[in-house]
């Protein structure tokens, strides 16, 4: 598959999942969630499973995460981001209270402040597609050792000092290619604003 | 409130990625509730969650997997579980991630005085954190020594100001400092300065006599 292939099949895979979460959050639809869990259950178990987990609890994780989805639907805001985004965000906070026996709890609290804000909304779906894609194509385009640290940071669970040592690099420079990182995505998304 | 300082884009970075320790992860969660532009920082970044997820190569589930999350949603349905709209505390003076690990409000701690002029009180973390938290209060005029870091350290003001190299700062401001940096924050509001610190645990000694030393020691 090309590129641009590879593309446009991610733009359309992100409508469909906004449609799946409105029938799951508005007619607690079973099959909408069985679509779902069959397209994000075995990538939410990938994800466990890079951080650290064994490949049981890594199942129980992503079963728990699924679950969590079917219980919030209602809160995803689909003008805030993908469904990939958030149930990364959901898988995020069951890594830290599982995984590293940590608190979400922070997570949470400003995820209900959020919801209050009123800045959410407005946005048009040719403009949310628009800025769905270009976050995939910021990412690729990213040189592989800015990529690599980002990589380490969302899909490893690693702390910066980790990655510094894992990588034989001084933290600074971690944080540097973070830094890059991230002003590459915003410029990436400024387009659209 | 106008906020002027934020903490530095790769400690965003790695608490949209969730690996921040406890401590750092909620005082950075503390910033955001009043700061919108982190705010709309963070769902930005948290959109590379998602495209990561989107091209991690899938683990195959169980067979029985689907069927047996299902069979869990009956149960939910039955319990009518509706996901609480809002369980954050409201406290005017107090972000919700902070409001939440405080009983009363900051004018019923019991403060320990810990030099002249500063005092402070630590807030609760999870047994595995190996982050703490200090609140801290400082009197007006005071300067606190000259001093360096141990490794990360956030400060997060919520009462008062001070002043140091890097600026003014106010209740909302964060202070995102490396163990490079070394600083001489001075209070300069007419009240005290009430600020939470997040810092990293003191290293462990590895051995049992080490165990024993260190509270005496003191490290």
């Amino acid at each position: 598959m090309s590129a641009a292939q590879t593309l446009s099949a991610y733009r359309e895979e992100n409508q469909d999942d906004r449609a799946l979460m409105e029938r799951v959050a508005r007619h607690r639809d079973r099959e909408a969630f069985q679509c779902l869990f069959l397209q994000f259950g075995p990538r939410i178990k990938a994800l466990m499973i890079r951080s650290g987990s064994d490949s049981d609890m890594a199942e129980d994780l992503a079963q728990d995460v699924m679950l969590t989805l079917w219980r919030k639907a209602e809160l995803y805001a689909p003008d805030r981001g993908t469904v990939s985004a958030w149930i990364f965000t959901i898988a995020r906070n069951v890594r830290i209270d599982r995984l590293r026996r940590q608190s979400s709890r922070p997570y949470e609290d400003i995820a209900d402040l959020d919801l209050e804000s009123p800045d959410a909304g407005g946005e048009e779906t040719t403009e949310l597609n628009q800025r769905d894609r270009l976050v995939g194509q910021a990412l690729a385009e990213l040189p592989p050792d800015q990529r690599r640290v980002v990589e380490m940071s969302f899909v490893q669970d690693m702390p910066q000092a980790e990655i510094a040592s894992a990588l034989d690099l001084p933290l600074g420079t971690v944080k540097s290619r973070m830094r890059l990182a991230y002003a590459k995505l915003r410029e990436r998304l400024e387009i659209v604003k | 409130m106008k906020i002027v300082h934020h903490p530095d884009s790769a400690t965003l970075v790695s608490y949209a990625a969730g690996n921040l320790d406890e401590g750092f992860a909620t005082l950075v969660a503390a910033h955001i509730a009043s700061c919108e532009k982190c705010q709309a920082a963070l769902r930005e970044i948290e959109r590379v969650g998602g495209a990561l997820l989107d091209t991690v190569d899938a683990t195959p589930m169980s067979p029985t997997a689907l069927e047996r999350t299902l069979s869990r949603l009956d149960s939910e349905t039955a319990d009518e579980h509706r996901a609480p709209r809002t369980n954050g505390e409201k406290r005017p003076d107090l972000p919700a991630p902070l409001a939440r690990l405080l009983k009363g409000g900051l004018d019923d701690i019991a403060w320990k005085t810990v030099a002249p002029g500063v005092s402070k009180h630590p807030l609760p973390v999870s047994r595995a954190a190996r982050s703490r938290l200090t609140l801290l209060k400082i009197a007006p005029g005071t300067k606190v020594p000259d001093h360096g870091h141990g490794g990360m350290e956030l400060t997060l003001v919520l009462k008062g100001s001070y002043c140091d190299a890097f600026g003014r700062f106010a209740p909302g401001d964060l202070a995102d400092l490396d163990e490079h940096v070394e600083h001489q924050p001075i209070v300069d509001s007419p009240e005290p300065c009430v600020c939470v610190v997040a810092t990293e645990a003191p290293t462990r000694f590895k051995n049992v006599f080490g165990r024993i030393l260190q509270p005496i020691v003191g490290i």
